[in-house]
């Protein structure tokens, strides 16, 4: 019985919201085929005109970095504060800047 | 390599800084389990859920009460989904908990191994029983753990028209004749109590409660919840014309609060156990549901796999 249902792949789904805006993650589902992912995303997670497009992707196919925010992988832009528009004073009576 | 001790001080202060803890983070083994158990129990009570409306599915008195209602059991079965998918995240499988449900080794919510006699009860599990899930679900938005947070909020956005729906049907219920309103009134005495329970035991006889709110999976204590709920849905009854079956019920100004009885808790205690009026009925029902769908999934397997051989061949 698990079998079947454990070898559909995992699918992480993409909504649009609305024209103008990006696909956003919203969840994932199993499902047989992209079509079957396509259809099932429609029916799961745009029940009340959530959005404009979708994309289903499979799970497997996302390349992901470390979640752990001690990673040393994002310490590149840690210490880049002048990348920061706040990193340098200008005094208060100069306008528009 | 990062020591358990290093481990467990990160995983306390996401938790204590109100951030989420997300899949891939460590976790406490307990932590996990006490959500897989959680998310799964309540991913079941939304898949059951839709069995005691679907029985009104086909005899609801109109087109649009007709409509109204099958929206509302596929926002059930897309509940449970968002549900299992969040589960997921924390190692489980999905077939595994369909079959842990069928074979009775994970729970579901007691409230749904009661009977809907009449049409109002779809009006009263609306009003009365999706409310209490609002107030239990509500506080679960901020749940620290993220998967689950998140499927929570989606839900409750859709749980309000639930409630809604269910209460508009007893006012037109109400509006009606005498008949009308004295079933209303039944459906109301029988779903009050069992309503109460959904909050879970006393607090002083919870014993996990304590350790999930230290660890913000839970906000408030179920005697807590169970307050807010009174005392959102005394108003309510007023207004709706029909009588709470509670002779302790009173307004405590001292409070601010409606104090109220205490409910039959050797009750909910039968029921868990499987002695409810429909534990045997609700399963066997899932369980047939999925036996008889065994065959489209297994097509839509048998498809996927000679689309894939031949664009291979193809290809």
């Amino acid at each position: 019985m698990s079998g079947e249902r454990s070898s559909w792949p995992l699918y992480e789904v993409f909504v649009r919201p609305r024209r103008g805006l990006n696909h956003v993650h919203v969840g994932s589902l199993h499902a047989s085929d992209d079509t079957m992912a396509l259809l099932a995303a429609r029916d799961l997670y745009t029940r009340r005109n959530e959005g404009v497009s979708l994309w289903v992707v499979r799970s497997d196919a996302i390349t992901a970095s470390s979640p752990d925010e001690q990673d040393p992988f994002f310490a590149p832009s840690g210490d880049k504060v002048y990348r920061h528009p706040t990193f340098y004073p200008i005094p208060e009576d100069v306008p528009h800047i | 390599m990062e020591t358990q001790a290093q481990a467990q001080a990160q995983f306390d202060a996401v938790v204590a800084a109100e951030q989420r803890v997300e899949p891939r983070d460590w976790m406490p083994d307990a932590y996990r389990a006490t959500l897989v158990r959680q998310i799964a129990q309540h991913a079941h009570s939304e898949i059951i859920g839709m069995q005691p409306e679907g029985n009104w599915l086909t005899r609801a008195p109109s087109l649009r009460r007709k409509a109204i209602l099958l929206a509302k059991a596929q926002d059930e079965a897309g509940h449970g989904l968002y549900l299992y998918a969040a589960a997921e995240t924390l190692g489980v499988d999905r077939a595994e908990l369909t079959e842990k449900l069928i074979d009775g080794r994970q729970k579901y919510s007691s409230i749904f191994n009661y009977p809907t006699l009449t049409f109002a009860d779809v009006g009263v599990i609306g009003w009365l029983v999706d409310g209490a899930a609002i107030c239990n679900q509500v506080p679960l938005c901020r749940c620290s753990y993220g998967p689950y947070a998140r499927a929570m909020v989606r839900i409750c956005k859709e749980e309000s028209f639930h409630q809604r729906q269910g209460y508009e049907l007893l006012m037109t219920l109400m509006a009606g004749t005498d008949a009308q309103r004295a079933m209303v009134q039944d459906a109301v005495d029988r779903w009050w109590w069992p309503s109460l329970m959904m909050f879970g035991p006393p607090d002083g006889a919870s014993p996990n409660s304590e350790r999930s709110m230290a660890w913000r999976i839970k906000r408030h204590s179920n005697d807590e919840l169970r307050q807010r709920f009174v005392d959102m849905t005394v108003p309510q009854a007023e207004h709706l014309g029909v009588v709470l079956p509670d002779p302790e019920l009173a307004w405590n100004a001292e409070r601010g609060s409606w104090d109220f009885g205490e409910p039959d808790w050797s009750e909910l205690q039968q029921v868990i156990k499987g002695h409810g009026p429909c534990n045997a009925q609700r399963i066997e029902r899932r369980r047939a549901a999925h036996e008889d769908g065994a065959w489209v999934r297994e097509a839509a397997s048998a498809y996927a796999a000679k689309q894939a051989a031949r664009e291979g061949s193809s290809g």
